[in-house]
């Protein structure tokens, strides 16, 4: 049984200005950016999915949309037997506390006039009826657990380096317990070394916590590593979703296929080939009908004008494509 | 938070500046017990005397001692632009807050208030509901702390709306803050450091704006003193050759503003954690 | 002279408020005609700083302490200012991180890129332009006389990049210096910007001198890498000598460490952390992170040494190694 499961997830942000009025008193709908356009997987217990794709592609909209920080156009988003679309403000307030995020920018995401330790104990004061001395002694516990010292609780956040603030977010996320965590590119502000101790440090974290994560990036080195099952996206929909070695091994899709060929391998003897895809990703807001990589795919087909679905070409492989 | 007496003396100029509120202040509190005569008492005796041992700034028209004067002044011009201040900056600050925070109509609705307002100039505004209203003390707070509202709603709504858009912010809903509880300890914070600055300056403006009203004859009236009342009437004997009689009101007045002008930077600095351990 | 490039013993310091910073310290090596070499290390290596002090764009509080910096036959470090700002932009350009910040959001991008004619080549207003359109397809951006006349917020950074690759080499300068020319950009995206300088390096002849973290960019496209940490230059050698037998320790870390897609590798963080340039301990600014520190190392900088043919480290194990194993 599912923990996280995502169905037909749809987000758009409608157009304003002159053109969307305009276009409500002809009487059509007002063009929108078609941000997630119809996405639908599920997250297992303990394991992580990899959500990744391009600047533009949608996932950050997608792991907005689950937490309902921005509001679905359509779809459902089901956590464990409870639908969180259908919850009203308080009792999705109250569900917070199993469904956690860690935000891209360390420096961003932290209140600069609070202290670490005001910053870590918040959630348990919002979702527990710990007393203030034991949550000081929850909050070093868990400081610990993400490898900083207790002294750090009372620093404020211009006093660490960006490492560190990456580690009070993430202590901020796991301070309740949460059964299921979103990661919202949680290394990609991070400088590279400090990147990989991060990414060790999610890895154990998620086992030790017995969590499940929604990872996204765009650094597929990362969720090569970090991941169990990898979701490719590419201008609001799904691409391509299968486990991660049979992802890196056997990709599918076109546009798997060249994303991979184009993440650099640091091995000067293995200068493969890439495959390159014609121009630019086109405009989220007139998206023409059929499969949306029709204009750069280089095995466009008549057939790709054709809309085309997210189905399973074996066990636990699902492919977007008109040709696989 | 401990008061860093150490970073506020290395900015000498503010720390005068602050010393010099100070003493204004304390004047101003101990005013029955400072002022070496009561304000009002005549001497027709020691009228329009210059500066001495006995009068340190001279006396009056009725030999009313300058110096316990401007003590009882002091008190007046602060305590009106202290309350006036006040009044404004939490009316002002809630409206922005609201505006910014919840937008839509809310946000249309204030900020065209503002705007009414601040079509006016600020002075003749004041002027306008005092002679309106009639001349009290109340009423001269009144006018001066509606004037002053818009320059708050319209500061915070400003910076509400920045601090709306944060990560921050954001990561203040997904812990779990209820609307209110993100507006009161995470987004509110955020927005005072300007605050703190413009409330500085508008008490000056304040104690300006009261000893112009005085000056023109509203506002606080005779026998109660005021700097502005004092320096009307000593304008009169500049002629005369009785200097002391609009200098050192005039020099109150000039030296109270310049003070607050000069300490709102380093206030808000003080108050700012990420200047914790910068020099 | 067969190099294009030669540094000797750059260094540059920053007097700030907390004390002297020694960004730079005794950097030597060269690039040679048609080449690009990669400059590789993680941030606060100095490898930007190199950069801006190849072109004499150290502002203070930063100072070129010493060192030389020949070019064409010249000593950049002793020419007049004037002589200088032939050579910059015109014979050594820069492409600058961040590309949209980079360029001027209120004039166009063919703007910018026609005025470098107009002040460069002394070419008219017409002529200029007509040469800005031409570069701009020759960067790769489609519909370029509709482009140029766009503003840098409304190009994609993709394209933003390529305007200031397009502005770099205007006049055809005979090295480029790309500091973290993909930062930023996706991957795919990325990977056409690199095909790009390439491409142009072949085309013109210039050499090119790739600055960045990323060492699969550096496998992909570089001929030789030279490697920084703290300031100092610790290696130097051909890309896949580097890559199949990385000598400093340094290296050898920093190749363990990375997360890679081509295969199962256990990342390895580098233990410690980069020190600081803060009046630095005399030495190797390796030593406090060094699987391999010997005690000479915290007493005296290891020299650049020829370990074999095209291959120099900086290290005093490895000399150990090499004079146990001639002995």
């Amino acid at each position: 049984m599912a923990l996280l499961s995502v169905e037909g997830l749809v987000k758009h942000f409608p157009l304003g200005g002159a053109r969307a009025w305009l276009d409500r008193l002809g009487g059509q709908a007002p063009r929108s950016v078609r941000a997630v356009d119809g996405v639908s997987f599920a997250v297992a217990p303990g394991e992580t999915l990899g959500l990744v794709g391009e600047s533009g592609c949608g996932k950050s909209t997608v792991a907005r949309s689950i937490l309902r920080l921005v509001e679905p156009t359509a779809g459902r988003v089901i956590f464990g037997d409870v639908d969180l679309t259908a919850l009203s403000a308080e009792p999705l307030r109250r569900q917070r506390r199993n469904l956690q995020m860690v935000f891209q920018d360390p420096t961003a995401s932290l209140n600069p006039r609070l202290s670490v330790g005001r910053t870590v104990q918040e959630p348990l004061q919002r979702h527990t009826t710990l007393g203030a001395g034991e949550r000081r002694a929850r909050v070093a516990e868990v400081l610990a657990q993400v490898g900083l010292g207790a002294e750090l609780v009372d620093r404020y956040p211009h006093e660490l380096s960006g490492g560190q603030r990456q580690r009070v977010n993430i202590a901020r996320a796991i301070a309740t317990r949460p059964r299921f965590v979103v990661l919202d590119e949680p290394t990609s502000a991070l400088d590279v070394s400090i990147r990989v101790r991060a990414i060790l440090l999610l890895d154990e974290l998620r086992s030790t916590l017995g969590m499940t994560y929604l990872f996204i990036s765009h650094d597929l080195a990362s969720v090569k590593y970090l991941a169990h099952r990898v979701a490719v996206m590419y201008l609001g929909t799904i691409v391509e979703e299968a486990s991660t070695a049979e992802l890196f091994t056997r990709p599918l899709h076109p546009y798997t296929r060249a994303l991979l060929s184009a993440v650099p391998v640091p091995d000067p003897d293995r200068r493969h080939a890439r495959i390159v895809l014609a121009g630019e990703v086109p405009s989220p807001i007139d998206i023409l009908g059929g499969c949306r990589l029709r204009g750069r795919c280089p095995l466009a087909q008549p057939v790709c004008a054709e809309p085309v679905t997210l189905r399973a070409v074996a066990p636990a492989h699902r492919v977007a494509c008109h040709l696989v | 938070m401990p008061w860093p007496w150490r970073r506020l003396a290395r900015n000498r100029l503010s720390f005068a500046a602050l010393g010099a509120i100070l003493v204004v202040t304390v004047a101003a509190l101990l005013a029955p017990w400072l002022a070496p005569y009561d304000p009002d008492e005549p001497d027709a005796a020691a009228a329009l005397a210059s500066i001495s041992v006995r009068h340190p700034l001279g006396t009056d028209l009725y030999g009313r001692d300058q110096l316990s004067r401007l003590i009882h002044a002091g008190r007046v011009d602060l305590l009106v632009a202290l309350s006036a201040t006040a009044i404004a900056l939490t009316l002002g600050a809630t409206l922005g807050a609201g505006a910014g925070y919840r937008g839509g109509w809310v946000d249309h609705l204030v900020m065209r208030g503002v705007d009414a307002v601040m079509a006016f100039p600020a002075f003749i505004l004041a002027l306008a509901i005092t002679a309106a209203l009639g001349n009290s003390t109340a009423n001269v707070v009144a006018a001066i702390a509606l004037t002053h509202v818009p320059i708050y709603t319209r500061l915070i709504r400003g910076e509400m709306l920045k601090a709306r858009e944060t990560e921050y912010a954001e990561a203040a809903r997904t812990v779990g803050n209820r609307p209110h509880q993100i507006v009161l300890y995470h987004l509110f914070p955020n927005c005072v450091p300007p605050l703190i600055v413009q409330a500085t300056l508008a008490m000056g403006f304040a104690i300006l704006t009261v000893a112009a009203l005085s000056f023109i004859g509203l506002g606080i009236q005779p026998p109660q003193s005021e700097w502005g009342q004092m320096t009307a009437e000593g304008a009169g004997y500049v002629v005369s050759g009785e200097w002391w009689l609009v200098l050192f009101p005039g020099l109150a007045i000039m030296l109270t503003v310049l003070a607050f002008n000069l300490v709102g930077d380093t206030l808000r600095d003080l108050l700012d954690p990420r200047m914790r351990g910068v020099r | 002279m067969s190099e294009l490039l030669q540094v000797h013993n750059l260094t540059v310091h920053f007097a700030t408020e907390d004390g002297l910073v020694e960004a730079v310290d005794s950097v030597s090596f060269s690039v040679r005609p048609r080449e690009i070499l990669g400059v590789v290390g993680e941030s606060g290596s100095g490898k930007s700083v190199t950069a801006h002090a190849l072109l004499r764009l150290i502002r203070p509080p930063g100072r070129i302490v010493r060192g030389e910096i020949r070019f064409e036959g010249a000593d950049l470090l002793a020419l007049p200012e004037e002589q200088m700002g032939e050579v910059r932009g015109a014979r050594i350009a820069l492409v600058f991180q961040s590309p949209r910040t980079a360029l001027n959001p209120v004039l166009t991008v063919g703007g910018q890129i026609a005025r470098l004619y107009e002040l460069h080549q002394h070419v008219s207003r017409a002529e200029a332009w007509r040469r800005t359109i031409e570069m701009l397809t020759l960067v790769g951006i489609a519909e370029p006389a509709r482009r140029a006349r766009q503003y840098a917020h409304q190009l994609s950074g993709g394209m933003c990049q390529r305007v200031m690759i397009a502005m770099a080499i205007a006049s055809s300068p005979r090295l480029l210096i790309a500091d973290e020319p993909t930062t930023g950009l996706d991957v795919s995206i990325a990977a056409q910007i690199l095909d790009l300088l390439r491409g142009l390096g072949r085309r013109t002849g210039a050499s090119i001198v790739l600055i960045t973290h990323d060492l699969g960019l550096v496998a992909e496209a570089c001929d030789r890498v030279a490697v920084m940490h703290a300031g100092q230059l610790v290696e130097i050698a051909d890309v896949r000598t580097l890559f199949k037998r990385p000598l400093h320790p340094y290296t050898q870390a920093l190749v363990r460490s990375i997360p890679r897609i081509d295969r199962e590798v256990a990342m390895e963080p580098i233990p410690g952390a980069v020190p600081s340039l803060l009046a630095p301990a005399p030495g190797c600014r390796y030593a406090d992170r060094c699987a391999r520190v010997l005690p000479v190392c915290r007493l005296e900088r290891p020299m650049l040494r020829a370990a074999e043919v095209n291959h120099e480290v900086a290290c005093h194990a490895v000399e150990v190694d090499s004079g146990a194993a001639v002995r």
